[in-house]
């Protein structure tokens, strides 16, 4: 295989095939989680929780009160990885024309040179984060072989389509190709890792906001 | 016409400096120091003629015509007065037997020595019954003519590659000449038509040197394809600032922006286009408004449509809807199993007393 | 698999929720629940992160619930609790966690983490794996009526010293009153100056009230413990009795979990609504106050600080009444950096400090430290709290340091500066 095969190969039958397990899982795995239900809370609530669920999917975006200080590169690193994740894969044009490709939405995207900056921004961030996760204690502890992994399938992506565009290392088509088959590798392993959390954040912090909320405490 | 080249160019009225001046520009092209230049144009000024015998197999024609139709009188054309073309189908006016004999004739004479070039990808399928020449089928008459060869070079995507006949399903079990000859040195100068330089530019580099100029990992001459279109590209600043033409009659378009979303597969294409251009320096595909289709890559007529994207799918996503379908039952299944699970030890559970609570 | 062990997974299969589930799989092993707990924060190691105190329950979550975990233990991916494990977890679960919640106010992922340990104690109680100090205690709660093993005799002889000394009769079983007061035994021994405080305000407010010879208990060890069976069959007293006497309201005491018990797994112990509401007696008061009830004379001058015990203010939801009432009586009350739902523990809470092994209370003094330096940052030589358990644990913490701060009941305060 060439590594223009293996483009088009990545760009076919390889998407199709994450893109496949990626629904599955996701759907399989939101059900398995959310269909295990919850008992009705039947204390009187001190107030309605109304909209606090939602006010917790928002609010729990921002650093906590003294938490910043107490762990700067989590928040700061995290922000900028995360952003920069975000600018790259919504802002930057190949990945608007993807979007638009497969859902019909499309909007401006930001100049190649802008994005290479995030993009570096974003591997710098996710290095800090990996130092940290070497370095602080609580984190190491914590970590398991899904901690690495994910965190490489998260930093591929950026590697190599940041590569890709620079052309370096490799050819540009192989590192195409190599970029595309990353994400395919990043969209199969989400569901199945810590990696989900971008689909059950909302249900964690919804489920923490309101319960709190019926007891009055805004969390 | 016998005699050094440099004659028979003096009585087509080129000058010498004219012919120095090209030198000077293939050897720039080629990459190499500026006294290459010099001695190229001595070495092939006094060249003697090596014979050449072109086949000709599944091919349209379109390769020769690329080289041959250029303008006359060009230089890439007068090119070819240095070699002694001894045998191709299209331009000689012998046919039939004597064509036949003609060919082996110059096999025989110049056995070892004489270089052949081959455009045309070779079928393989129904024992290569669907291209025959004078009853023998290509594979046999390649064979045999590689078998003196100095060195083959494959013209044009098919020759090198395989190319269109190539694309799937490939009826006729297309192949390459390097699928076939791996005893011999072979250079691919791939394109649909490949660009008429890189053809004489390769020439001239044999007749100069005597040897094949350096060649990438696909066989290609680096100096040619060394780089990508997009990196050459005059309308690469516009990528760069994220400025395309979303339709060929757009504002985009018109003032000549990046030709990416509408297909374009430039980035990943290595031709000399964007630097050689076509017809005598005229313009070239992305010039003319239109996307690079990658011509010179292998399988390029496979590798998604012409007029999509490279960073989309190269089809939509065909899983979605079954994906979808079986991870909902699925998921459905495991929360109806877990609830069950749950009521079950909620049934099972007996009610704990002070008593329990001692292990 | 051992029959206790089968107890705990059915019990834990029982309990895990939807929410649990979220939570486990949002969890990104980024440990800042640990900067939010004491027991890390005070002592750097990393075994104290919240999240990993919830590992065997983790494990059975994802064995008992999702297909790739089946698959995981199937091939030995993912190791089967054993009783081996639970034994050493017993010390994160109990001793090392206090329930103050704190970590779920800081996950970024929104996990409520506290949540996940008071239902994993479930699992642990059923197979005791718990510390012998909330054992006793929640035994002799069951057996007894109280976690202390005090009987009413005792009781009404505390009752009707208060009514001795205040003047003011303590009504005990009256049917129709308007609140049922609940006490804990903490300060039905220690501090019954709480008992005199509430009849001096009762009777000024001319508030109908009574306790309850059958339920005057409002601790409920069964909680600590996590045992909604024994926790229910705690609760179930007071509901009887208030139910019995047609009250309007049941009066939780400052203690910090007897509220969380009544208040906010009552209803869900006994698994209907209550016919009463369920106050605590700070509520009552700031409600008085705002009523113009409760006129105050004179404030302490000296500078304070407030420790807000964590079940009634974080888990609780009495945010505003405790400052409110402070500055009543109060001149140079001092606000903390860290105060109201993000105050930190006292290090006692959630049953610990009826842990008594040697290592837990070296833990506690260990995680005092936190409190310490709220003082020492602060400068002041007296910290007022509303919980009778985070006043003793505290009290032990500033003898462990030798400290000379001053400890005051906010209740207590009040009812000295009220106006007669």
């Amino acid at each position: 295989m060439n590594e223009l095969q293996f483009l088009t190969w990545v760009r076919g039958p390889g998407l199709d095939i994450a893109v496949g397990i990626f629904l599955l899982g996701t759907v399989w795995r939101l059900f398995e989680i959310y269909t295990l239900g919850r008992r009705k809370d039947l204390a009187a609530p001190r107030r309605a929780a109304g909209a606090s669920g939602l006010h917790t999917v928002f609010r729990r975006s921002l650093p906590p009160h003294g938490m910043l200080k107490r762990a700067p590169v989590s928040y700061i690193g995290g922000y900028i990885f995360h952003i920069g994740l975000a600018v790259i894969v919504f802002l930057g044009a190949p990945h608007i024309m993807l979007i638009a490709n497969l859902t019909g939405l499309s909007w401006p995207g930001l100049p190649a040179q802008f994005i290479g900056l995030a993009t570096v921004m974003t591997m710098a961030a996710m290095l800090a984060m990996l130092v940290d996760r070497i370095n602080k204690p609580a984190k190491r502890f914590l970590s398991t072989f899904e901690d690495w992994f994910v965190w490489a399938v998260t930093f591929l992506p950026v590697l190599t389509g940041w590569l890709a565009v620079q052309h370096l290392l490799l050819p540009y088509t192989t590192m195409l190709a190599l970029h595309i088959l990353s994400v395919e590798i990043l969209l199969i392993a989400l569901p199945f890792t810590k990696l989900f959390h971008v689909f059950t954040l909302f249900g964690s912090r919804w489920h923490n906001g309101s319960a709190n909320a019926r007891k009055g405490v805004p969390v | 016409m016998q005699g050094p080249l440099i004659e028979s160019l003096a009585r087509q009225g080129v000058s010498r400096r004219t012919f120095l001046k090209y030198c000077a520009t293939l050897a720039s092209m080629m990459a190499l120091p500026p006294a290459a230049g010099l001695a190229m144009a001595e070495a092939m000024a006094a060249a003697r003629r090596p014979s050449v015998i072109w086949l000709p197999f599944q091919e349209c024609t379109g390769c020769t015509e690329s080289i041959t139709r250029s303008h006359s009188p060009t230089l890439e054309g007068m090119i070819f007065d240095m070699i002694s073309l001894d045998y191709q189908e299209t331009l000689m006016a012998a046919a039939g037997h004597q064509a036949e004999e003609a060919l082996h004739a110059a096999m025989k004479a110049n056995h070892g020595k004489y270089l052949l070039i081959v455009d045309g990808s070779i079928p393989l399928g129904q024992d290569g019954a669907y291209s025959c020449i004078g009853g023998r089928s290509n594979l046999e008459i390649l064979k045999e003519a590689a078998q003196g060869a100095a060195a083959i070079i494959a013209v044009g995507t098919c020759a090198a590659y395989g190319g269109i006949p190539k694309a799937r399903p490939n009826p006729t079990g297309a192949v390459s000449v390097s699928d076939i000859v791996k005893d011999k040195p072979i250079v691919n100068i791939p394109g649909c038509p490949p660009v008429p330089v890189v053809m004489t530019g390769v020439l001239a580099h044999y007749l100069t040197f005597g040897s094949l100029p350096d060649l990438d990992d696909k066989g290609r001459p680096r100096a040619f394809f060394g780089e990508t279109i997009h990196d050459r590209c005059y309308r690469r600043p516009f990528y760069d600032q994220g400025k395309f033409a979303k339709t060929f009659d757009d504002k985009g378009a018109r003032r000549g922006w990046c030709l990416f979303e509408l297909g374009c597969k430039g980035p990943v294409t290595h031709n000399a286009c964007a630097t050689a251009k076509w017809n005598g320096g005229t313009s070239w595909p992305v010039e003319s408004g239109h996307g690079c289709l990658g011509c010179s890559e292998p399988d390029f007529w496979d590798a998604g449509d012409f007029y999509k994207a490279l960073s989309v799918p190269a089809h939509p996503p065909t899983s979605v809807v079954a994906a979808s379908v079986v991870g909902a039952t699925a998921g459905a299944a495991a929360g109806f199993a877990n609830r069950a699970k749950k009521n079950a030890a909620r049934k099972a559970r007996q009610p704990i007393t002070v008593a329990d609570l001692e292990k | 698999m051992s029959a206790s062990l089968e107890k705990v997974t059915q019990t834990l299969k029982e309990v895990i929720d939807a929410p649990i589930a979220s939570y486990f799989e949002s969890c990104v092993h980024c440990g800042l629940c640990a900067e939010a707990c004491l027991f890390y924060t005070e002592t750097g190691d990393p075994k104290y992160t919240p999240i990993h105190k919830l590992e065997p329950l983790r494990r059975v979550y994802e064995q008992e619930f999702t297909l790739l975990g089946r698959l995981k233990k199937l091939v030995g991916l993912s190791r089967p609790i054993s009783d081996d494990e639970l034994d050493q977890w017993q010390e994160l679960v109990y001793d090392s966690c206090t329930l103050c919640g704190r970590c779920s106010l800081v996950c970024p992922v929104g996990n409520d983490i506290v949540y996940m340990v008071r239902k994993f104690r479930e699992g642990m109680a059923v197979s005791g794996h718990v510390p012998e100090g909330i054992r006793s205690a929640a035994k002799r709660t069951v057996e007894t009526g109280g976690p202390m093993g005090l009987k009413w005799p005792a009781v009404a002889n505390v009752l009707r010293k208060a009514g001795e000394a205040t003047g003011v009769t303590i009504p005990v079983d009256q049917e129709g009153a308007d609140y049922l007061v609940l006490l804990s035994s903490m300060e039905i021994v220690n501090y019954p100056e709480y008992i005199e405080a509430l009849a001096k305000i009762f009777n000024k407010a001319k508030i109908s009230f009574t306790v309850a010879s059958d339920a005057f208990e409002a601790t409920n060890a069964g909680i600590q413990i996590g045992s909604s069976d024994l926790a229910k069959v705690i609760v179930s007293r007071i509901v009887d009795a208030a139910e019995r006497l047609k009250v309007k309201y049941v009066l939780s005491p400052e203690c910090g979990h007897a509220y969380m018990a009544i208040r906010w797994e009552g209803p869900n112990l006994i698994g209907r609504p209550f016919t009463f509401e369920v106050v605590h007696v700070l509520e009552l008061l700031d409600e008085l106050r705002q009523k113009g009830v409760l006129k105050m004379k004179g404030k302490l001058k000296d500078p304070l600080i407030l420790h807000d015990p964590c079940q009634i203010v974080r888990r609780g939801g009495v945010l505003q009444a405790p400052d409110a009432l402070i500055r009543q009586v109060a001149e140079n009350y001092i606000p903390i950096a860290d105060q109201q739902k993000w105050n930190w523990c006292c290090g006692g809470g959630g049953g610990a400090s009826a842990i008594h092994t040697e290592e837990a209370e070296a833990l506690r003094a260990r995680v005092f430290q936190i409190k310490k330096r709220q003082i020492e940052e602060a400068g002041v030589g007296t910290m007022v709290t509303f919980c009778a358990n985070c006043r003793i644990t505290m009290e032990e913490g500033l003898d462990h340091y030798e400290m000379n701060t001053k400890l005051l009941g906010l209740t207590e305060l009040l009812a000295e500066h009220l106006e007669d």
